[in-house]
């Protein structure tokens, strides 16, 4: 058995790659309608890269092209370097997939089932990346401690999600593939999910890519946003560089002898610099806010649901140059 | 190929698991149980007189045939409905995610479901032998002839079953209507009565379809060879019957992993989010 793993194992070797996601053009139409006309982005090493967009907008479209479980119209795809049409077992195993528990494995026990699916792992560990993770480090990070030994049906929502993503780390993926997380979550459940995945950016250069329709989310969650409107991606960035693009100014509020003022630039940090040049320690109650991207982007999204997503997407981008 | 076979060493481990859970499952142990408590009482009915030509009982010649409808049922329809199920409620997906998982999630189902399947013939079998006279002078032979049976008529409904849950969508629909056809066809073949008392027509359709050779071939197992004169050409034909499972479990295993590939190729996120989506509205 042992012999048989490593044999296995020694096959496995990971092509090592920088660009973790690769798409060039992908194009996606179901009958006469193009869900995705010419989607082209790239994600990095480590990064964590929110896909957000109104609903409809074929998010999980093109997150399931990814994981390799939907088969694209045109375009170029690479993940981890393959084409995930193709990708086979051995490409499956470095890649973790988040799926959303309804009922499934009801009468199973949480660290009964994660043990189960983690032995699938076992002929693509490598030196480098031991798989299957440990389980019950899982269920710490997860934070399922107490919930180990309880039948899958007795868990809360929340619990069934964190669950869920424990399912898609067990393997130890190169990249985390999350569609929709924190759908159905209430505020608190929301808010540990997001310290969760905070951590698990942390671990190990995982690189994660996740869908929502929530730009406060993505805002909460990413290092970049990407957001899809019209088929296609309109907008690339932080979201502090996403503001930027937006509104192309910043309002810098700050106060001079018990005076108020408010002053919109594109040049933040020049603006400031200056202020302090001329008037020094008198300078108080300084306030720089970048406009959130909020506006904005509601406003593609009213366009997107009132049948205009064509429009949504084209003002989106105009307003970014 | 190595990570084929682990994932079969899993595939056997989660069957096993599956199987320890529905033996400690209420739902499960209660559906066992009713059954095998309505088919006693059938059999119960039926002890009273002997069947023309012989000196044996209705029931003693129903208790074999029984014992087949029960395999069938558990091929096709626990097969299928499983796969309908898990299919609906993302098993199969997340299976699908893993790598090698469909390997493991069918030697899961296959073993699962042939042991559910042992189960619910056992609780026929034990009482039934104790209630039914006749059935204690099977003999050794007999009672191998019987696993063998088992055997063969397994292979010949489970790729059926598991087509049927490739094809359908809706849980409920899977069952109701596994139930008619299966219901349909144990009326016409000769499981509660001997089928010579239909018309030959139906006889004939009949014995196209595997429940049929299956309740010969448990009644083969099961009956002294002197009850074969209440079947058809007064004989056992168990050449036909190992021919026509046979074929059953040929056809059924070459067309199987096509239609089964197919359905797992189709299966995403999107996909089961619609069905979730569906059995909420029927909920």
């Amino acid at each position: 058995m042992v012999t048989e793993l490593d044999t296995a194992a020694s096959s496995t070797a990971a092509p090592v790659v920088d660009e973790v996601i690769e798409v060039r053009d992908l194009r996606m139409r179901y009958g006469a309608t193009d869900v995705l006309s010419g989607v082209n982005f790239k994600v990095r090493r480590g990064e964590v890269v929110t896909l957000l967009g109104p609903n409809g907008a074929g998010k999980t479209t093109t997150i399931e092209i990814l994981e390799g479980f939907r088969m694209r119209s045109a375009g170029e795809v690479t993940v981890l370097g393959i084409d995930p049409a193709t990708g086979g077992e051995q490409w499956r195993a470095r890649v973790g997939v988040v799926l959303q528990s309804w009922r499934d494995h009801a009468r199973w026990r949480v660290r009964e089932l994660l043990v189960h699916l983690g032995r699938y792992y076992e002929p693509f560990s490598t030196p480098e990346r031991r798989r299957p993770y440990d389980v019950d480090e899982l269920i710490d990070t997860v934070g399922l401690h107490e919930r180990a030994d309880h039948k899958i049906s007795t868990l809360s929502g929340g619990e069934r999600r964190r669950l869920d993503v424990a399912i898609g780390l067990v393997g130890r993926p190169e990249l985390l593939f999350l569609d929709e997380p924190t759908s159905g979550f209430d505020p608190q459940a929301r808010r540990d999910f997001h310290d969760l995945v905070h951590r698990l950016s942390d671990l190990e250069d995982t690189t994660i890519m996740l869908t929502t329709h929530d730009l406060d989310e993505a805002e909460k969650l990413a290092d970049r946003i990407l957001i899809l409107a019209g088929g296609r991606i309109v907008a690339d960035g932080s979201a502090a560089q996403l503001a930027r693009q937006v509104t192309g100014q910043a309002e810098v509020r700050w106060s001079l002898d018990g005076e108020h003022f408010v002053h919109a630039t594109p040049d933040a940090t020049s603006f400031v610099r200056e202020l302090f040049a001329q008037h020094g320690e008198a300078v108080g109650d300084l306030e720089v806010s970048l406009a959130t991207l909020e506006d904005t982007y509601i406003e593609l999204v009213q366009q997107h649901e009132t049948g205009h997503p064509q429009r949504a997407a084209i003002a989106f981008e105009e307003v970014g140059r | 190929m190595n990570a084929i076979a682990h994932s079969a060493r899993i595939g056997v481990q989660r069957g096993l698991t599956e199987f320890r859970q529905s033996l400690t499952s209420r739902e499960d142990v209660g559906w066992y149980v009713v059954t095998g408590l309505i088919l006693l009482g059938v059999l119960l009915l039926q002890r009273g007189g002997t069947v023309e030509g012989t000196n044996l009982s209705l029931a003693t010649l129903s208790l074999p045939g029984i014992l087949g409808m029960q395999l069938v049922l558990g091929g096709v329809i626990g097969t299928g409905s499983a796969l309908v199920v898990h299919r609906e409620d993302g098993t199969l997906l997340r299976a699908k995610a893993v790598p090698h998982g469909m390997v493991g999630y069918l030697t899961g189902l296959v073993l699962g479901t042939s042991l559910g399947t042992l189960v619910s013939i056992l609780v026929l079998l034990i009482p039934g032998v104790l209630v039914v006279d006749g059935l204690t002078d099977a003999g050794i032979s007999g009672w191998l002839a019987l696993v063998g049976v088992f055997t063969l008529g397994f292979l010949a409904t489970l790729p059926w079953g598991a087509m049927m849950g490739s094809l359908f969508t809706n849980p409920q629909a899977a069952w109701g209507l596994g139930f008619l056809a299966l219901g349909g066809l144990v009326a016409i073949s000769g499981i509660f009565y001997p089928i010579q008392a239909l018309w030959g027509w139906v006889q004939g359709v009949a014995q196209i379809f595997p429940v049929y050779w299956l309740g010969l071939g448990m009644r083969w197992a099961l009956l002294p060879e002197s009850a074969a004169v209440v079947e058809i050409g007064e004989s056992w034909r168990t050449l036909e019957m190992i021919g026509v499972l046979g074929a059953w479990a040929i056809v059924g295993f070459g067309v199987a992993p096509v239609v089964l590939r197919r359905m797992a190729r189709l299966e995403s996120g999107g996909a089961v989010e619609a069905r979730r989506q569906k059995a909420m509205q029927r909920v």
